[in-house]
């Protein structure tokens, strides 16, 4: 091949790498766009304060889809959290052992396991026994799905505070359990707190685990015992029917819903990226 | 506690004097390391009891069908007869094609962002592509409903069908619903494309400077660079992501449930509607109305658990090898 | 110390899960900063805060129409199944919360859905379209007692812009598209029915429930009487093999799917299609007549049924095919299902005042919204009839 032909292939293969990244972008800007225009139409105070109307009906909004969810990651995280930080500190403090190794891999595929099969098992455990949906089963639910990010998070974290921090406090004097505690989950606290934001963002739009463990409602609900309404589940129960009023409302709910998780997302990015560039390695 | 007063929590540094005697292996230790381990091993605790307590709601209808269950491609809930071959057709082939269409995109983007896009350029893109993955699947459905199956229906389709003047092929025939395998599988390829992309990024960089630097100098364009020392290089690794990026296709419910058209069925043709594993049980999980239903939703369960369980791991572990050891 | 911490970054960076990668970028010396920390702590808060505040407003913001939405309380009463009567009980159960402050939670999942949920005891009662056979009856936790509640019609809606006049179908061409042998609406056997209409020559665009359904039940049951293909090949049920179609989720979801999709043709509850501005067709009855689906067909489908109805009867009927000059052929009752001895005896009860308001003022509604009232004598029977729930001490 000729040293022309060669480089004539090296630019059409770059070019095709521009393209590529172009129609990778291309999805994401369509889908904010109609979110956008779809949706805004329909944000409104009431659509944060009313509940769901009757079928057919115009107007109503989805207050009680949004607390719901709030509600639900809420239980999430009291589920979530402990056991995930709980597990990291374990993994950090054992590292290649063994039993660690085994845990670090099962929680990798704990992660990957799709939502829906964590939603059969909530129902096995939660909603067959005790007969009825309620938000504490989704709550289950949702919560198995965050312990493996704030777990390998937590790990990823503490293994990042400098051993001689660690070497001190004990030199002064301090326990294990409380230098883990006090010295090292504190310094670390930040890199957490960022791996819980993350974990709740993945969760809080997550709708299969839902579908048969929270159930919905359609009317005002925070007890834990009742099914609960969500905004996921909401977006769609709307987004299939028929009524145009309803779409609207899905679009909208939508919006909500990726705002929610963009926010939550930005600031765990942004808490980060801060550290990167302000600080310097 | 035995030992001496532990120095004041929450100040460190403030307060030093000397300590007396260190304490050793306090009864706090003990309780902390019994606390975490807990909380450790409930992890591999909680996958054994969801893999038992599927294992066992499944096992009648597994027991009842046997292998037929899984071959068998009649799936009729009143006669109580249940194959589960449309579905694991249906994730299968989604899912493939959601590579097929993906994996190029992402490789393309990856190559882009880790090689040859100015620096400026970088954080924004990568930005925008990881975004991808942060869109709730119900939102991918939404908007797939809307504004993907109505494209599908014209101009794509016809576009296929006449235009190229494939509608008579097998895997272009059929009436138009809109709502197919095809929407699915492009749907799932732009939910994965974050993932493969991600991934691949991260081994492309973890390529050596040196690598990249040695086929320049014997004078290889920089395409062949690419070609030839940096993917080689990091080849299992960009095939984990690409098996990674598959693991998420598989278990994929919403976005799918939305745009594949729900019917049991295998067929040839990419228009044609059909079904997945996971949406068929998010349709029938709430009504399934005998024992015989639900353990065989319980079946199907099991198969999803089980296929993603070996591709995940598969993916992992691909990318480990390459990521930790850096030498092929 | 310090190569020593950049080989743990980098090694750390790299086995990070992809969904994390992104995310986060950790290193080393920047997390002990302490203004870092003020800062995350300062975002947590304001989002804590945010979410604080959406709370309290939602709880005393409100000042809609909807009285139950300030109640805060929990639910009184669950109930689960059909989706076909679920326009006209949505309205009810507002109504009726409006008026008495008793809250129901409907979840409209489907007839099969109402049936298991009941049978498993997971909701207070069930609503069907298709009666609960008597293996059903069995599985459930004690006797199951059918309510009628209204009257509804199975409307065939399609999806052709281009026709004006409401199509005209008899049972057994209807029976010949669901089994893909027609496949294109202008086939000379649509034609033959539709004199004078240009029909277009595209594809018959199948839509199903792909969900356990009381409405397919009724639609089956009627192909079943009047197609014996039909009748030998899916036959009637909740689920059926359907040879062709889409599958949508609940009436909601196949109307849903038969307004976007040119072409198409499916079967929903009369009041979907008319909320919806679908098109319907006028079906052919058993006298010969195209009779188009409307509160007053059903009624004539429905007459002379409750006369006949023998003393003990459990309500469990069929009126597809009916005779009648003037009848819809899919014509259907729907069924409250609650069991015969209630558990709990206030939630009995409550449940027993709710179905005498139904069959009393909820009776007047139905009309409004498309379906047809109970016959009169049958409403009055039923009446008495909710005197043999057994709600504990004070039966």
């Amino acid at each position: 091949m000729s040293l022309r032909s060669r480089h004539a292939t090296s630019t059409v293969m770059l070019t095709l790498t521009y393209v590529a990244a172009i129609i990778a972008t291309l999805p994401l800007l369509f889908i904010i766009f109609h979110l956008l225009r779809q949706g805004a139409a329909f944000i409104r105070p009431e659509f944060f304060t009313e509940m769901p109307k009757p079928v057919g009906e115009e107007g109503g909004g989805m207050a009680n889809a949004i607390v719901g969810t709030l509600i639900l990651i809420g239980i999430a995280s009291a589920i979530g959290l402990p056991v995930g930080i709980g597990a990291g500190l374990y993994l950090a403090d054992k590292r290649t052992a063994p039993l660690a190794t085994t845990v670090r891999f099962l929680s990798d595929v704990l992660n990957g396991l799709p939502s829906i099969v964590l939603g059969i098992f909530a129902w096995e455990f939660m909603v067959r026994p005790f007969g009825g949906f309620s938000a504490l089963a989704g709550g289950v639910a949702l919560g198995a799905m965050m312990i493996p990010l704030v777990t390998r998070t937590t790990e990823e974290m503490i293994r990042l505070v400098p051993i001689s921090l660690r070497e001190a406090a004990l030199a002064l004097g301090y326990t294990r359990w409380r230098t883990s505690v006090s010295i090292v989950l504190r310094t670390a606290l930040p890199g957490i707190v960022t791996g819980a934001l993350v974990a709740v963002a993945r969760i809080a739009g997550e709708t299969a685990p839902l579908l048969f463990t929270a159930l919905g409602n359609s009317f005002w609900s925070t007890s834990l015992n009742e099914p609960i309404a969500a905004l996921p589940l909401q977006i769609f129960t709307y987004a299939i029917s028929p009524y145009e009023s309803q779409h609207a409302q899905a679009w909208a709910g939508a919006l909500v819903l990726i705002a929610i998780v963009l926010i939550i997302s930005l600031i765990a990015r942004y808490a980060t990226r801060g550290r990167h560039d302000g600080g310097g390695d | 506690m035995t030992g001496t007063a532990a120095p004041p929590v929450g100040d460190p540094i403030a307060g030093i004097r000397p300590a007396g005697p260190v304490e050793t292996s306090a009864r706090g230790d003990r309780v902390f390391q019994i606390v975490i381990t807990a909380f450790a091993i409930s992890i591999p605790l909680l996958l054994v009891v969801i893999a038992v307590s599927i294992g066992l709601a499944a096992w009648p209808a597994l027991s009842r069908s046997g292998l037929s269950f899984l071959t068998s491609s009649k799936w009729d809930v009143a006669a109580g007869e249940f194959g589960a071959a449309p579905a694991i057709y249906g994730t299968i082939v989604s899912s493939i094609l959601a590579l097929v269409i993906a994996t190029p995109l992402a490789l393309g983007v990856s190559i882009f962002l880790s090689e040859i896009a100015p620096k400026w350029l970088r954080q924004p893109v990568g930005f925008l592509v990881d975004l991808l993955a942060a869109i709730p699947s119900v939102v991918y459905g939404l908007w797939g409903i809307f504004v993907l199956i109505p494209l599908l229906r014209d101009p794509i389709a016809p576009f296929f069908k006449d235009t190229l003047h494939l509608g008579n092929t097998p895997l272009f025939s059929g009436p138009n619903y809109g709502y197919s395998m095809f929407a699915a599988g492009i749907i799932l390829a732009i939910m994965i494309l974050p993932f493969i992309s991600a991934v691949t990024r991260e081994v492309l960089l973890a390529v050596p400077r040196s690598q990249r630097e040695a086929a320049l100098a014997l004078g290889a364009t920089r395409w062949e660079m690419i070609r030839d020392a940096v993917i080689p290089y990091a080849k299992s690794g960009i095939i984990g992501g690409i098996i990674l990026g598959l693991g998420r296709a598989l278990g994929e419910t919403m976005a799918v449930t939305m745009l594949i058209g729900n019917r049991p069925e295998i067929a040839a043709s990419l228009f044609a509607p059909g079904y997945t594993m996971a949406s068929l049980i998010a349709n029938e999980f709430t009504e399934a109305t005998s024992d015989t239903h639900l353990s065989a939703l319980m079946g199907v369960g099991a198969v999803l658990f089980v296929v993603t369980l070996i591709v995940n791991a598969l993916a992992r572990w691909l990318v480990w090898r390459v990521t930790k050891g850096g030498v092929r | 110390m310090l190569s020593r911490d950049k080989v743990v970054t980098t090694r750390t960076r790299s086995q990070v899960l992809p969904t994390v990668a992104f995310m986060l970028k950790p290193t080393a010396i920047s997390l002990l900063k302490g203004a870092y920390l003020k800062r995350i702590t300062l975002a947590s808060l304001v989002v804590a805060a945010a979410a604080m505040v959406a709370c309290s407003s939602d709880k005393s913001g409100s000042d809609n129409k909807d009285a139950t939405a300030n109640s805060g309380g929990s639910v009184d009463l669950t109930g689960a199944g059909a989706t076909f009567p679920y326009p006209l009980y949505s309205k009810w159960f507002s109504d009726y919360a409006a008026k008495t402050g008793v809250k129901i939670n409907y979840q409209s999942i489907g007839s099969g859905g109402g049936i298991r949920q009941l049978s498993e005891g997971t909701v207070d009662f069930g609503a069907s379209d298709s009666p609960m056979s008597d293996e059903d009856i069995a599985k459930a936790k004690g006797a199951v007692m059918h309510f009628p509640t209204v009257l509804g019609a199975v409307a065939v809606t399609y999806n052709l812009p281009e026709i004006t006049a409401p199509l005209r179908l008899s049972g057994a061409v209807l029976g010949e598209i669901f089994m893909g042998t027609i496949k294109k609406w202008n086939d000379a056997k649509i034609a033959a029915l539709n004199p004078g209409v240009k029909l277009p020559a595209s594809d018959i665009l199948v839509v199903h429930r792909s969900d356990g359904s009381g409405t397919t039940f009724v639609f089956t049951d009627y192909l079943t009487a009047v197609s014996p293909t039909w009748a030998s090949g899916p036959g009637r049920g909740k689920e059926v093999p359907w040879p062709v179609g889409l599958g949508g989720k609940g009436n909601e979801g196949v109307s849903g799917q038969v307004k976007q999709t040119p072409g198409a043709i499916g079967y929903v509850e009369l009041a979907y299609a008319k909320q919806n501005k679908l098109a319907f067709a006028s079906m052919q009855n058993a006298a010969g007549n195209f009779i188009a689906p409307s509160p007053e067909s059903m009624t004539a489908a429905a007459a002379g049924v409750a006369e006949k109805l023998p003393g003990n009867t459990d309500y469990r009927l069929s009126i597809v095919n009916a005779a009648g000059a003037d009848a819809y052929p899919i014509s259907s009752f729907t069924w409250i299902l609650v069991y015969e001895q209630q558990a709990d005896s206030v939630k009995g009860r409550k449940l027993r005042d709710f179905l005498r308001w139904a069959l009393t003022e909820g009776e007047s509604q139905a009309a409004s919204l498309d379906y047809a009232p109970l016959p009169a004598s049958m409403a009055t029977r039923l009446n008495a009839r909710l005197d043999s729930i057994k709600v504990g001490t004070t039966q």
